[in-house]
């Protein structure tokens, strides 16, 4: 079991609504930017001097840009509907950490300068200046939110926590309070093409190796290409897809599935990253910017479609923004969609008949499967609503025998985030991550117990590197988080595999 | 008496004016900021017709808040529906002659009128007993149940206990579309139930009320799931593309 210095929540068999305990998560803040990072968002380097009125000037800008932002601040009625929602309110019992809590210390806010109300009655309603603890209550709260929309599922007015926190950031940063850890990252894009930093050289490095590893695998050349012009398919997956656990068994099934296909296809080394941080800090520029390297890369490499790999927000920017962001897209293929996730690419395939599984290589676990928060309440896969439930599924039960769900108030629309979405996944905030994460893995615990399930699967990034890190401060094993493409990988038969499974593929005929 | 007619007609006048005008402001104001993202909480229909539906859905049955919390839901519905009954039954103080279908819904106003204070009764009882939604309670919370469930007393109390005229009230009320001001009857609880009702009118536009009409502007609720098929972008963002 990992150590921590913090209590470890303890799992329940059933779910309970904990009481309040007001403050308890008010230290819990991530590191703050600095100039060198600031600079290349276009944001000042630290805290200026009028902030309190250069905030509430850039809150009065994006209610006029934001029609959500202002419906959101107006409608809330405290009906506490949304109270016992939020996976941080339930692992950390902190009443900030409550969907109407966190939006509440906008609100105050909100209220004090932009209503009627709220200047001739604060105390009324609840309004209040915007001091210097507001704003560190707003940097330590607005940084405790993954912007997984869940509390948006079971507001009557459909309340978007995730809009006031996206907001939020972008007002902080305006005023020189930024994170770190995002507005390095999204400096890092800028740089050199990707969150991680991997350089081209790196990236063809990698990709070489993993060639070798499939063809030692299974006597087959199955080709991983970077920056090849004329390609057919341009693949934007996320950085960590490269390199880390188990995120590169998703990798390399996405290149043996295109392989089957028998398009041709490529990464780029301008374009090497899905995810868009943009989107976590709430900045339409920073996240136009970081999309539009996807549609430089796409003329550069003269592809005719793009696919994106398992990354949840990214396919949220992807599916919901890209075409606003970076479209239109009329160079592209019209006949498939645009972007296609690589889900719906292999579920394609299947349908077709196209790939060949010999399901029995998975048998050594027992899969559940965890729905990504934005793949879940912010996209799509496919022509129907709810696509992007039962594309993923579909995919695990052609790829393997033995699948349970977790209970249903915790898969599907009403999933639970993994705790580290939105801009958290950085080991300042391990503790709220830990903390966060404890909803999910009691659902987990739970068909582990009943239905003896080993592993759980994941189409994003960050819920994988999320659970590798945080499932060891439960008792469990960082590696029984694995990719949907890794299945895949595992049983896919390739045209001309060399295979010591022979006997097993008689066997499956002959069923 | 008239000078308390009087002043009851300037207050009507006034408060309906400040509810409408007020109203309509924030509406025209929802309605030219721009939502520059698609952002429908998925599963999300994928046409227009089906954005219409999930919209009625919820403002008939409340879905979401069905789905967050059956209590709530329970109190919120008999307290909306019940508003909704009564509001139709007092129809027939504002128009003449009366519609068949307001005739029809008279007795059912008066069930509504009950619903309307068990639900508000309901819900004021869990911010007191609910930690969590005690939390989240200011003291404008509190007055604005105060005020509903006082307005509904005193009506259910007219009914009950203590009748008024009401065809002067009728009367009343027809005199002010006209500018003539007619003679109300001096009853302390209908002088009460009015001057409420005036008072709800009023903060309609100022107030958390304002989620009758935001349903309809959250853009969660209101986008249609086609991103990939229609390109959509705002004003502002346009621009920012005309700049490059």
């Amino acid at each position: 079991m990992a150590k921590a210095d913090f209590e470890v929540p303890v799992l329940k068999q059933y779910p309970e609504i904990p009481e309040i305990e007001p403050g308890v998560m008010a230290h819990s803040s991530p590191f703050k930017s600095k100039e060198e990072f600031q600079a290349p968002l276009g944001y000042p380097g630290t805290l200026v001097d009028d902030w309190q009125e250069k905030a509430i000037d850039k809150m009065g800008e994006l209610l006029g840009r934001y029609r959500g932002l202002r419906v959101y601040l107006d409608s809330c009625v405290k009906c506490g509907s949304c109270t016992d929602k939020c996976h941080y309110y339930l692992g950390t019992h902190d009443p900030k950490n409550m969907p109407v809590g966190r939006q509440d210390l906008m609100r105050k806010v909100y209220r004090r300068y932009f209503t009627l109300a709220g200047k001739y009655f604060p105390k009324l309603v609840g309004a209040e200046d915007f001091t210097e603890e507001v704003l560190n209550d707003w940097y330590s709260y607005f940084h405790q939110c993954s912007q997984c929309r869940r509390c948006s599922v079971f507001c009557p007015y459909g309340i978007d926590t995730a809009e006031i926190s996206m907001a939020a950031r972008e007002i902080m940063d305006h005023i020189g309070v930024g994170q770190k850890y995002c507005n390095e990252i999204i400096g890092k894009v800028y740089k050199i093409g990707n969150n991680l930093g991997l350089p081209g050289p790196a990236l063809e490095d990698t990709l070489e190796g993993l060639e070798e590893d499939v063809y030692d695998d299974t006597g087959v050349e199955v080709k991983y290409p970077l920056d090849q012009e004329g390609a057919e398919i341009l693949l934007i997956t996320p950085s960590a897809d490269f390199f880390a656990e188990p995120h590169v068994d998703g990798l390399i099934g996405y290149g043996k599935v295109f392989h089957e296909a028998g398009v041709s296809w490529t990464l780029s080394s301008h374009a090497s990253e899905a995810a868009n941080f943009g989107m976590f800090i709430g900045s339409y520029e920073n996240m136009r910017r970081v999309a539009l390297r996807i549609r430089e890369a796409a003329i550069k490499l003269g592809v005719k479609r793009i696919v994106f790999g398992e990354c949840g927000h990214a396919w949220r920017v992807a599916y919901s923004f890209l075409n606003t962001l970076a479209g239109p897209w009329d160079f592209l293929d019209q006949r498939y969609p645009i972007p296609q996730h690589i889900c719906e690419f292999t579920y394609d395939l299947i349908q077709q008949g196209k790939l060949r599984f010999d399901k029995s290589q998975n048998d050594d676990m027992v899969l559940t499967y965890h729905d990504s928060c934005n793949v879940s309440r912010a996209s799509r896969m496919g022509d129907r609503p709810g696509g992007q439930f039962d594309i993923p599924r579909a995919i695990i039960r052609a790829t393997c025998n033995n699948f349970y769900d977790m209970d249903e108030d915790t898969i599907r629309d009403r999933t639970f985030c993994c705790g580290g979405g939105g801009g958290l996944l950085t080991d300042d905030l391990m503790e709220i991550r830990v903390k966060g994460a404890q909803p999910r893995v009691e659902a987990l615990n739970n068909v582990m117990q009943e239905k003896g399930v080993t592993h759980m699967a994941a189409i994003c990034a960050i819920c994988k590197s999320q659970f590798t890190k945080v499932l060891p401060y439960y008792g469990m094993d960082m590696d029984q988080i694995v990719s949907v493409h890794q299945l895949v990988s595992n049983a896919l038969i390739l045209t001309g595999q060399n295979t010591d499974e022979d006997e097993e593929e008689v066997a499956d005929e002959a069923a | 008496m008239s000078f308390i007619s009087t002043i009851y007609a300037y207050v009507f006048y006034f408060a309906a004016f400040v509810l409408v005008a007020g109203l309509a402001a924030k509406v025209v104001q929802y309605a030219r900021a721009p939502a520059p993202l698609k952002i429908p909480t998925t599963p999300a229909p994928t046409t227009r017709a089906g954005v219409v539906f999930r919209l009625t859905r919820e403002v008939v049955f409340f879905e979401s808040l069905f789905r967050g919390n059956k209590w709530i839901w329970i109190f919120g519905w008999m307290f909306h529906f019940g508003l909704f009954l009564v509001t139709l039954r007092h129809l027939r103080y504002f128009i003449e002659p009366v519609w068949a279908p307001i005739q029809f819904i008279q007795p059912f106003g008066i069930y509504g009128g009950i619903a309307m204070v068990v639900g508000l009764a309901g819900l004021w009882a869990r911010r007191f007993l609910v930690d969590r939604v005690r939390y989240i309670t200011s003291l404008s919370d509190h007055l604005i149940l105060a005020l509903l469930i006082t307005i509904g007393l005193s009506g259910l109390a007219m009914q009950f206990l203590a009748h008024t005229d009401v065809i002067r009230v009728k009367e009343f009320f027809q005199g002010l579309y006209v500018g003539q001001i007619m003679l109300l009857p001096a009853d302390p609880l209908l002088l009460l139930h009015l001057l409420l009702v005036a008072a709800l009118m009023i903060i309609f536009p100022y107030s958390k009320l304002l989620h009758m009409p935001g349903l309809f502007f959250s853009p969660s609720r209101n986008q249609v799931d086609n991103p990939r098929e229609r390109r959509h972008v705002a004003g502002w963002a346009r621009r920012l593309e005309q700049s490059q």
